[in-house]
């Protein structure tokens, strides 16, 4: 079953790919390449169904082309009268029986995977994150390691992740096409899915349920780093230090007097999900999640955070009516900002990945 | 069919109400119509059974509902539905008085029902401060109740204005078909608080 | 005097008086066209703003806010106001004439079905003028909807609930008058297909409609009164609303496509000049794609975190859907084989649609596959889909309907070139605009996206997209253009211009008032085709002629809607003042008082009498 399958998908990805040509889009964002193992069952019943659906269209549009190019009316044909025919039920049955065959082609893999993807039988000996969704952003809390991060997940390669997903506003949707189809994130009850990702790198997640003002720019990342970086990440993120005492000491104390009563600065799973963590801020893939990462971003993003998204949370910040930080405070903040890391460096992929973002634009 | 002949019918035929094609049109109309109401209904139940434990930590279905007085108001419906048969049935014989007499006491019957219906909710506001803004409890049961509240009311209002109107000219071939749905609706009624009375309040304390 | 001749010739305000105050299922029929038609226009212009802000990554033509008010109004437009009175349009020109009727059974219901409709749909559009269209998405999912700022949604909630009213009415009537006014010998099996659709729509509408009441009215009290159904700080559910939404919202796609099958079954068998292939298992699977209709809502909600075994029987119900909607696609091309196809403009529209639609089919059962789904939900690949199956299935339609009908309505013919000139642009803008969502979807581009991002290859999808908006837009204008100039031109062709099979076309274009002198008697399907192969030139009355019974006209719909329509003011404004509860009652009072008057007001209707129709005959 398997290897048949895989050379079934080996033949029908080529051909795909030839059909589409290169648009199969962004790498590590597009539903068309998988990379993990949700996305890989969905990709399976894709191309099964496509391929279903193509040879119907086929037996469709011939008969649809003969009779329309055999059929239309000719010259000097204008008094016949074609036989009148009531209809034939061996025909009927042929119609009706084929198509049920070919939906059970569909229907078998469908109920198989959807199973499959909801089984929770290692919930328990899995790494556990709360996913919390929020306009227009994400938080993601580690049970058992007890830290919480925002906006980027980091999970280890090769290893089922359980995601138990909750929004504290309105309905929002978990998507990162190339590791996983999505799930709603609601706000009166908990969903959990997993994902398992095949390839170290970093991922693109959207909101996919309609929240609100920003609802395309609530772009998140999953990055998906070896064991060891994992380990790493996590002992670093534990021993992240609310006392921290920064070298940009002007930003540090803008940021205290400012900013803390929403963002902590340490990953403790005890604070309250108010606005997005900034223990390991410096070692982000992104600003917003939607800009380079770079300092004019942040300082854009601190003075002016309606122009980057609208009607996030932000605005309702006491300092923006306050006036009091202004582009050189804003400076000043971003350099602190950028100090806060969980490790000295962001593993290689976001560092590739921030390259590669800053060639392109 | 001219006009006199369907407001002045020489001889009534048995079934009044489905006599013309008007009637006719009517009466099957009504039924298709109260198909939508009874989607209508289950919705409403269906929503009242998904919310009936949301109570937010406020008044429960237990703490809140007392089955003697709806037993009572059960019973006052349930009467009520018997009456119209009565006057139905005085109506197919073109005994007019006697249909006016029951369609009354028919009135008389939903109208207590409404009192007692008026009370309970005004007990339930003034003595357990319990409304459609305490949880999505109280929305649902409001909404669900209310909703054949409005019918009650719509209903009565409906066959005291046929009553009134014709109360000089007597059954014809016209307003028989307004008579009988306006019965057909009452029925409906009746066996929507069947339901209510089964879902919410006996499902509520039990 | 004659009633006859009075409705010859009369000035402005007698017209406007005849239209407000009509009953006649054409007259009901020509406003729905009018005020659909118009509603289309503002839908398009919408969808073209939405094409005109995705033409490049990250555009700033419209702001976040508009943006998502003009995605909400496009997909409420057209689905509400424009699809469903299109739709409605034809029903009311075309049920009555084929089934043989003078009228359909509820006359009074029916002018009071318009013009709710239309009040509900001026009340949706007030929101622009008042701070803001509603713009929590055609689907107004709770809790975004009912926390939505302003009174957006309010309009939304109020405009639809008055419009859905006046759409179940018209559903009961078309029930009843299909079962109760069929000519004599016109049994069910002889009915024509667009006929049974009417009625298997009607039915839809009849048990789908009452759930989107139900919905819009948790709605309005979670929004106005305080209520807690959506708001989990209550204790409430909002996925609540979305079973309530969709135990509607997917009956609904079929309320709307079956009676474009229908259409294109009309369409077919005259421009084949052959008899519908199957005619019982077309019927067979019209009545089963309705029954299936209502079981398979969920398969909107894959991503909802139902559970597996949810999501399973879900998916395969939806495939069960393919069966018969295939049957019919087969039936078409039986229908066509060994006829003889004269390709007019209708049949045109007929032909693009079977490739079309059956994309739209296509992509229809891959998304019914749960796992699929996961990743096509709720991205460009679901927009791509639907506006397959709407646009590809029931504009494609209408555009047919339009052009078919036409002569039946006006007695005049549009033009055939432009027509097909209006096809052949639009043909190629829709498969421009739609097809490229798919692969759009896929690649990452979520629905709803106000802007997407730089770089992220979806830059040339967005912009094809947005080219074959503005050729469709361009089609329409054609069309608007052919309207012009056939009416101006207002050359008259006679009641049977495509050699029809039908009974619509046995009678004179546009039909008189009163549609059949003598109720027509019915041999077999396609009743008109069987007399004209007997050699006969119409129908066979089926009685002597007499007197015939016509209802009266009537002012009191228009009023009962305004009232409502006031009431909708008071409903929203009364959550910031009080105040405006007086518009509340007295908006209701306007309404409650039209019913009592209707109520205790004999309307008997009136007489022609069967001299008059004589004379008539002899002018």
């Amino acid at each position: 079953m398997k290897n048949w399958m895989g050379k079934l998908r080996t033949l029908s990805l080529f051909s795909f790919l030839v059909i589409i040509l290169s648009a199969c889009g962004k790498e590590n964002l597009t539903a068309l390449v998988p990379k993990g193992y949700g996305a890989d069952q969905s990709f399976n019943v894709i191309i099964i169904s496509i391929l279903v659906m193509i040879v119907v269209f086929i037996v469709v549009m011939a008969i649809y082309l003969y009779v329309v190019l055999k059929f239309r009316q000719k010259k000097r044909q204008e008094d016949y009268v074609p036989q009148q025919t009531e209809g034939n039920k061996t025909l009927e049955i042929v119609w009706t029986v084929i198509p049920i065959l070919l939906l059970l082609i569909i229907a078998v893999p469908t109920v198989a995977t959807t199973y499959n993807l909801a089984d929770d039988s290692a919930k328990e000996d899995s790494i556990n994150v709360n996913v919390t969704g929020l306009q227009f952003w994400w938080n993601f809390e580690y049970a058992n390691e007890e830290i919480q991060t925002s906006q980027e997940l980091y999970i280890p390669v090769n290893e089922k992740v359980y995601l138990n997903m909750m929004s504290s506003d309105v309905i929002h949707s978990f998507w990162v096409p190339s590791i996983s189809g999505k799930m709603d994130v609601n706000p009166e009850n908990e969903n959990t899915m997993y994902i398992e990702a095949y390839e170290e790198g970093v991922y693109w997640g959207k909101c996919t349920e309609f929240c609100g003002d920003s609802h395309s720019l609530m772009d998140f990342k999953i990055v998906v780093v070896s064991q060891d970086e994992y380990d790493t990440w996590v002992d670093g993120m534990q021993n992240t230090d609310p006392e921290f005492i920064a070298s940009a000491q002007e930003g540090q104390e803008l940021f205290e007097n400012s900013c803390l009563s929403c963002h902590a600065i340490d990953a403790s799973a005890n604070h309250p999900v108010v606005g997005p963590n900034m223990a390991d801020f410096g070692n982000r893939t992104m600003v917003a999640g939607v800009r380079n990462f770079s300092k004019e971003e942040i300082v854009e993003w601190i003075v002016d955070p309606a122009s980057v998204k609208p009607g996030n949370g932000m605005l309702d910040a006491p300092y923006l009516e306050q006036e009091n930080i202004g582009q050189a405070e804003a400076e000043n903040i971003a350099d602190f900002l950028m100090e806060l890391k969980a490790t000295d460096e962001p593993v290689d992929s976001v560092k590739q990945f921030r390259e590669d973002e800053a060639k392109d634009n | 069919m001219s006009e006199q002949d369907v407001l002045n019918p020489k001889h009534m035929p048995h079934n009044p109400e489905k006599a013309t094609l008007e009637g006719k049109n009517k009466f099957m109309g009504f039924w298709f119509f109260l198909g939508g109401e009874a989607v209508l209904f289950a919705s409403l139940f269906g929503t009242y059974l998904a919310l009936k434990d949301a109570t937010n930590g406020g008044k429960s279905s237990e703490e809140l509902f007392g089955l003697e007085l709806v037993f009572i108001m059960t019973m006052l419906l349930l009467t009520s539905s018997l009456t119209s048969v009565y006057a139905m049935y005085h109506m197919k014989n073109n005994d007019f008085k006697k249909m006016q007499l029951w369609l009354g006491i028919t009135v008389v019957l939903g109208l207590g029902f409404l009192g007692f219906e008026i009370y309970e909710f005004y007990h339930y506001i003034h003595e357990y401060e319990f409304t459609m803004r305490s949880s999505a409890f109280g929305s649902a049961f409001y909404t669900l109740v209310g909703f054949h509240g409005g019918h009650v009311v719509f209903g009565l209002l409906w066959i005291v204005t046929l009553m009134v109107r014709n109360a000089k000219r007597g059954l014809n071939l016209y307003n028989a078909p307004k008579f009988y749905i306006a019965s057909l609706y009452w029925h409906f009624i009746d066996v929507v608080w069947v339901f209510i009375f089964t879902v919410v309040y006996l499902m509520g304390v039990l | 005097m004659s009633t006859l001749v009075a409705t010859n010739k009369k000035g402005f305000g007698a017209t406007l008086w005849d239209y407000l105050t009509t009953v006649d299922h054409k007259k009901i029929a020509i406003m729905y066209l009018v005020a659909g038609g118009f509603f289309f226009i503002l839908g398009g212009l919408e969808a073209l703003a939405i094409r005109w802000q995705l033409v490049q990554p990250m555009n700033d033509f419209v702001s976040a806010g508009f943006y998502h008010e003009l995605i909400t109004m496009h997909g409420t437009t057209m689905i509400f106001l424009a699809a469903m009175p299109l739709i409605f349009a034809f029903m009311n020109a075309v049920v009555p004439l084929q089934i043989g009727a003078r009228d359909v059974a509820f006359p009074f219901l029916n002018s009071l079905g318009f013009w709710l409709f239309l009040f509900g749909g001026i009340l949706l559009n007030v929101g622009w003028f008042t701070g803001g269209a509603a713009d929590a998405g055609w689907t107004a999912y709770a809790p975004l909807s009912t926390i939505s700022a302003g009174e957006g949604v309010d309009y939304y909630v109020l405009g639809l609930q008055i419009s859905g009213a006046g759409t179940l009415i018209g559903g009961i009537n078309f029930l009843v008058t299909i079962v109760n006014m069929r000519a004599p010998g016109m049994t069910y099996m002889r009915m024509p297909l667009f006929t049974w659709t009417a009625f298997v729509t009607s039915a839809l509408i009849l048990f789908a409609f009452p759930a989107l009441t139900v919905g819009l009215f948790l709605m309005m009290f979670d929004r106005l009164f305080g209520s807690g159904f959506f708001d989990a700080a209550m204790g409430g559910n909002s996925v609540i609303w979305q079973h309530l939404f969709w135990i509607f919202g997917h009956p609904e796609v079929y309320i709307l496509v079956l009676p474009a099958f229908g259409i294109f079954s009309e369409i077919i068998a005259t421009f084949s000049k052959k008899r519908l292939f199957g005619y019982t298992a077309m019927v067979f699977a019209t009545v089963l794609i309705g029954f299936l209709g209502f079981m398979v809502w969920a398969h909107h909600m894959f991503t909802v975190g139902m559970g597996p075994a949810a999501n399973s029987i879900f998916a395969v119900a939806t495939m069960a859907i393919a069966v018969p909607t295939g049957i019919k696609i087969f039936n078409w091309l039986f229908t066509l084989w060994g006829g003889r196809i004269s390709i007019t403009t209708p049949m045109l529209w007929t032909l693009g649609f079977i490739p079309s639609f059956t994309l739209g089919g296509m992509t229809g059962v891959m998304l019914a596959a749960a796992t699929a789904d996961y990743q096509y939900h709720d991205t460009y690949f679901v927009v791509g889909h639907f506006h397959y199956v709407i646009v590809g299935g029931v504009v494609f339609a209408l555009f047919a309907g339009v052009h078919y009908w036409w002569p039946k309505m006006f007695g005049t013919m549009l033009d055939e070139k432009l027509g097909k000139a209006t096809f052949w642009i639009f043909f190629v803008g829709f498969h421009l605009t739609f097809f490229v969502q798919h692969f759009l979807g896929l690649m990452g581009m979520p629905r709803r996206y106000w802007v997407y991002m730089e770089n992220q290859n979806l830059d040339l999808g967005n912009l094809i997209s947005t080219v074959g908006a503005f050729l469709m837009g361009i089609a329409s204008i054609i069309l608007l253009y052919n309207i012009v100039k056939t009416s101006i031109q207002n050359k008259k062709v006679g009641g049977d211009p495509w050699d029809g099979r039908t009974l619509e076309w046995a009678i004179p274009s546009p039909p008189p008032f009163y549609n059949f002198k003598q109720l027509p008697l019915v041999r077999g399907l396609d009743p008109l085709w069987i007399e004209k192969m007997d050699g006969r030139k119409g129908m066979t009355a089926a009685e002597p002629l007499s007197d015939i019974h016509m209802p009266n006209n009537s002012f009191l719909p228009f009023v009962i809607s305004l009232g409502l329509f006031i009431a909708g003011f008071g409903f929203i404004y009364q959550k910031n003042d009080l105040s405006w509860l007086i518009v509340l009652f007295i908006g209701m009072a306007i309404t409650l008082g039209a019913m009592f008057i209707r109520s205790v007001k004999d309307d008997l209707g009136y007489h022609i009498h069967k001299e008059d129709l004589k004379k008539e005959a002899e002018e």
